[in-house]
């Protein structure tokens, strides 16, 4: 395929890199420094999508971040295809693969386009007033429907499988684009001595000067472009103390000067390095900021203006200029301003038929530099509408000519817009900036922020090149003076630097005759017509923030990026209101669309969250222990022997532990030393219960309520000796139980003489339960097991194989227990020297699954299944624990509240369904009549459920309202196929005496 | 991503802190002379300042200590951070 339309000299292509690539199957070539939009366009393609919700015919109208129109999707294989790219910022690489999106069967005949001629039934808002009926069908058939019909590209299936990589920066100044007066004010800070970052979102730092037009004025310094670029990049990079970035976008600021970059590093390539990540996300932390962003060329409202080849005449500048690329053959420029003029005489000179401008002012002055070029100027001019179906073929005028009213139909394949230029305030605001009305300029500036933060250039509405340079460096070097100055980020905005001149740069909206026909549009991504606007406005939509979300302009990929001013100017009008008065729609991040793998980093698959395990875990695995996650921690759920399920595994541990003896790893719960002159104190105001009283060498079953007096967190604590403690927590609820210790520690008792050290991780604990643990253990260690010598509820150090071991008598399961804590790097060895041993005693390992039965068969709780942060202690029946004599602890005060001693509070009882073979669902409501007529309250809900091997029956425990006066009463609980009568009961179901503890 | 003057270890990005709610929020010191009405305020009421706000933050990814801030709730801007029992900062130069 040739390039009709691509000039055999100037523009930044490397002529000497030819590359191929194709668009919809179809093969083109074009060049090094090519867009896949300017390649196209050289191949004369100016059709490259289908708008959203019409389906119309489109082609880019911009030629970089702000279009709206040319939405591909590149395609290197199943896991890299990258939807919504914008082939004007999408970068040629040989084999590059694209594809056009929501069209069928294809680009050039699509179906969808049927949309179009139901354009009058379909207006802004319409599927929220038609799709009501029936209400279900929204869901199962409208959505999905209308989700299909308006389009924008696929998500691949398959997993992404680049690397993403995340870094953190900090400089003094962060300068945000590399365009004229990015350069010279990164420049200017460099000078002064500042660690600068310099970024840019295009692939080349130049930002408007790459398609500066060699015939204009646009010369930095009497030096062309180029050349100026060239010198300015040069200086820069001499510098140790600049890092320039190039493709890197920055796409949100954040408080206290965090500004964040995505930086693409791969994407631009046929075939990338494997060690490169696709992606790279700065964190950066600058003192000063500098913003050079630019002004982006706000297009006209007139009918029929989203034909294929009506563009920005912005876009054409950089075509002609930065790509060498004619984007027609017979152009039309409408413009408002006399920015555009350049660009009409330089496509003149290039080759192309300028046909006529029609300039809306009644008498431009710029029109003098036209008519010296033979280009006929049309003055007033108003456009009718447009012709032609997927190319413009023909723009209809009117407006008045030599003092002459004219009208006429001018054939041409191009139309110019240009309605002055939209400051880029995105990251201002984003800073919490303020805006202005500049009325002059018909848009907002960067007014005074709270951030460290400064404008600089075209995005604050200086659009003359020399001055841009000037403002540029002026900012560079406040910025670089204010941060040098300083020794840490403090508070404050910078001085407001003073508003620049305003020029008459000249500006206009609307272009559109009142005789004219066809829709307008505003929005080009969203199908937004000016007639939408005026509807909502009509529908009472008073609100630009609800304008938008109506009628969806501004909204997905281009973010309103060449919409929102004009919507603005149209909305305020139809209010009879002003712009600055309306005010503009929030300014979010991104910028531009980020992958999602540059947010996730390296946080994915392995590394997306730590894992814990214990010592003992490599044994489980090979045991082939089924796994449950507990918080961060994987904890052995249980241990299936051949042909054994859930079910029966844990049937046989619970049987193996109550007939004979268990080894439990429960290395994961919580747990905390507290030593000091003070740490009985400590406890007391904490804890429930009292330790006063509490011997070195015995432990107590301690309970911690929050000041509410909700039950917060439970465990044993041992006094190893007068002044330290060892305090145990759940699982789950450690970090939360040192943070409430070392809160109220540092915050309300600091005269208290206590430390605080985790020490979770530093024991394994290898529980051996059963009434045959004594034997097991017997003479293993220095300890004493005798039964007198070390009682239920005590605590021995001493030494196991020459390791320091902790070994506590305490139970967990109603039988005679014993906990061994030993350093952690020793817990393996010691679980395979207790399994070895345990052999001839019938020892079974068990898992977190039996560990629950077990408990449950005895009716000890677990905090936060059998509690949910609204149960005191004697409404979970551990009123015994609370020492009765303290004057205060945690929650006490809490407790003697009317609400937390009402009769009617829900208790915690056991639940024995009258059929003992069937198992209640946890979490299902008790009931206290069958099938209650609806609304029935409920008394309360299962917590816990199980199968009880060992008593060959179901047993539950329950929150119920007024349980425990409930004993023996039948309540009933809903159950898949029908409610199940239920008997309330004592929640101890396992040896109520308790004798079994005592081995 | 806010930065963070620890009183104890300097500026720290806010990752390194967990917030703690408003500060100077004193227990009774005999809760069980407290009224009803004394009690539940002091544990359920809150101020929702806009503006300036006392609040409380720790370090717990660094010195794990916990210190009280000065914060523009409007701006997210820091006046100042103080250790716990210290008074706050004079609010002169700002």
């Amino acid at each position: 395929m040739n390039a009709p339309l691509r000039l055999t000299a100037g523009g930044r292509i490397d002529r000497t890199r030819r590359l191929e690539f194709s668009f919809d199957g179809r093969t083109y070539r074009g060049y090094a420094g090519d867009t896949l939009a300017s390649a196209l366009l050289a191949g004369g393609v100016h059709l490259m999508g289908r708008s959203f919700k019409y389906h119309r015919p489109r082609g880019p109208i911009a030629a970089g971040v702000e279009e709206p129109n040319a939405l591909v999707t590149v395609r290197r294989d199943a896991g890299r295809c990258t939807p919504n790219l914008r082939a004007t910022q999408v970068e040629l690489y040989e084999g590059l693969r694209a594809s056009s999106q929501n069209r069928w069967p294809s680009l050039r005949f699509d179906l969808g386009a049927l949309n179009d001629l139901l354009a009058p039934f379909i207006p802004a808002g319409f599927y929220y007033k038609t799709f009501m009926w029936p209400r279900r069908a929204w869901a199962a058939l409208y959505e999905p429907r209308i989700r299909a019909a308006a389009g924008l590209g696929h998500a691949p299936r398959a997993a992404d499988p680049d690397r993403y990589a995340t870094r953190f920066a900090h400089c003094d100044v962060l300068v945000v684009g590399a365009g004229p007066a990015g350069l010279a004010a990164a420049g200017a800070a460099a000078e002064l001595g500042a660690r600068v970052i310099l970024c840019d979102e295009q692939s080349e730092a130049g930002g408007s000067l790459l398609a500066a037009s060699p015939a204009g004025a646009e010369r930095p310094g009497g030096f062309a472009a180029d050349a100026w670029i060239e010198e300015q990049l040069r200086g820069l990079r001499v510098r140790p103390n600049v890092r320039l970035l190039t493709r890197t976008t920055a796409f949100g600021y954040f408080p206290h000067n965090a500004v964040a970059l995505n930086e693409r590093l791969t994407d631009h390539l046929a075939d990338p390095p494997a060690d490169l990540p696709r992606e790279r996300q700065w964190q950066v932390r600058a003192r000063e900021v500098v913003l050079a962003c630019g002004a982006i060329e706000r297009p006209l409202v007139f009918p029929g203006n989203d034909r294929p080849g009506i563009i920005l005449a912005d876009a054409a500048r950089t075509w002609l200029h930065r790509y060498a690329v004619l984007p027609g053959t017979r152009a039309v420029l409408v413009t408002g301003c006399d920015a555009a003029y350049q660009t009409a005489l330089d496509l003149a000179r290039a080759g192309v038929d300028v046909a006529c401008i029609a300039d809306t002012r009644p008498e431009p002055q710029a029109a003098a530099r036209a008519l010296a070029e033979d280009i006929p100027v049309l003055n007033a001019a108003r456009v009718r509408h447009t012709e032609g179906r997927l190319r413009v073929t023909a723009i209809a005028l009117e407006g008045r000519s030599a003092g002459q009213a004219v009208r006429m139909l001018q054939p041409c394949d191009l139309v110019l817009m240009s309605g002055g230029y939209t400051p880029s305030l995105h990251l201002h605001s984003q800073a919490r900036g303020n805006l202005r009305w500049s009325g002059a300029l018909q848009c907002f500036l960067p007014a005074e922020s709270r951030e460290r933060v400064r404008s600089a250039g075209a995005c604050r509405g200086v659009l003359t090149l020399d001055a841009a340079l000037r403002d540029g460096r002026e900012a560079g070097a406040a910025a670089a003076r204010a941060a040098l100055a300083r020794d840490g980020v403090r508070p404050g905005p910078p001085p407001a630097a003073a508003p620049p001149a305003e020029e008459p740069a000249g500006a206009a909206v609307d272009a559109a005759s009142p005789h004219g026909r066809g829709r307008a549009f505003v929005d080009w991504q969203n199908d937004v017509t000016s007639k939408d606007l005026a509807l909502a406005v009509r529908e009472g939509f008073r609100s630009i923030e609800h304008v938008k979300r109506y009628t969806t302009t501004g909204m997905a990929t281009d973010q309103g990026k060449t919409s929102n001013l004009n919507a603005l100017g149209i909305v305020a009008r139809v209010l009879g209101s002003s712009p600055p008065e309306v005010g503009l729609t929030t300014f979010r991040m991104p910028y531009n669309p980020v992958s999602f793998g540059a947010f996730a980093g390296t946080a994915r698959g392995e590394l997306f969250d730590p894992v814990r395990v214990t010592p003992m875990h490599p044994w489980a695995e090979a045991q082939g222990a089924v796994f449950e996650d507990v918080g961060l921690w994987k904890r052995a759920r249980y241990f299936p022997r051949a042909g054994e399920d859930l079910h029966a595994a844990v049937a046989r541990e619970c049987r193996a532990v109550r007939a004979g003896c268990g080894l439990f790893d429960a290395s994961t719960l919580g747990k905390i030393e507290v030593v000091g002159r003070d740490a009985v104190n400590f406890l007391n105001r904490l804890y429930v219960n009292s330790f006063d009283s509490l011997e070195p060498g015995r432990c107590r079953y301690g309970v911690l309520l929050r000041d509410d007096g909700f039950i917060y967190d439970d465990g044993v604590i041992a006094r190893l000796a007068a002044d330290r403690f060892h305090v145990t927590t759940t699982t789950g609820g450690a970090p939360r139980v040192l943070a409430l210790m070392e809160d109220y520690l540092q915050t309300e008792w600091p005269e208290l003489k206590v430390w605080l050290t985790s020490t979770t991780e530093q024991w394994a604990v290898l529980a051996v339960q059963g009434p045959r643990a004594r034997e097991v253990l017997q003479g293993l260690s220095d300890i004493p097991l005798g039964g007198e010598a070390l009682p239920h509820m005590s605590v021995a150090s001493g030494f196991i194989g020459g390791v320091p071991l902790r070994l506590f008598r305490v139970s967990f399961t109603g039988e005679l227990g014993y906990e061994l804590n030993v350093p952690a790097d020793f817990g393996l060895s010691l679980w395979e020297r207790l399994w070895e041993r345990g052999r001839a005693y019938g020892m079974c390992a068990y898992g977190t699954e039996s560990m629950h039965v077990l408990r449950a068969e005895k009716g000890y709780v677990i905090v936060g299944q059998d509690t949910d942060g609204t149960v005191t202690p004697d409404d979970a029946g551990l009123g015994w624990a609370i020492g009765k004599k303290k004057p205060d602890f945690l929650g006490r005060r809490s407790l003697s509240r009317a609400a937390l001693r009402a009769p009617e509070r829900r208790q915690l009882v056991g639940l024995l369904t009258l059929e003992p073979q069937r198992v209640l669902e946890e979490g299902a409501q008790v009931m206290a009549q069958d099938g209650a007529s609806s609304p029935a309250r409920p008394l309360g809900f299962v917590t816990s459920s199980y199968f009880s091997a060992v008593l060959g029956r179901s047993i539950a425990l329950g929150l119920v309202s007024g349980g425990r006066a409930r004993t023996g009463q039948t309540l009933y609980v809903p159950a898949p196929g029908g409610t199940l009568p239920v008997q309330v009961a004592s929640p101890v179901f396992y040896d109520p005496s308790g004798a079994r503890l005592h081995g | 991503m806010l930065l963070i003057d620890c009183p104890y270890c300097g500026e720290r990005p806010e990752p390194e802190f967990a917030y703690g709610g408003q500060a100077h929020v004193a227990r009774p010191a005999r809760p069980a002379e407290a009224s009803d009405e004394a009690w539940a305020d002091y544990l359920y009421f809150r101020r929702n300042t806009r503006g300036l706000h006392a609040e409380r933050w720790r370090h717990i990814r660094g010195c794990g200590r916990f210190f009280n801030a000065l914060r523009d709730t409007r701006t997210d801007h820091f006046l100042g951070t103080y250790k716990i029992g210290a008074p706050p900062p004079p609010l002169a130069d700002t």
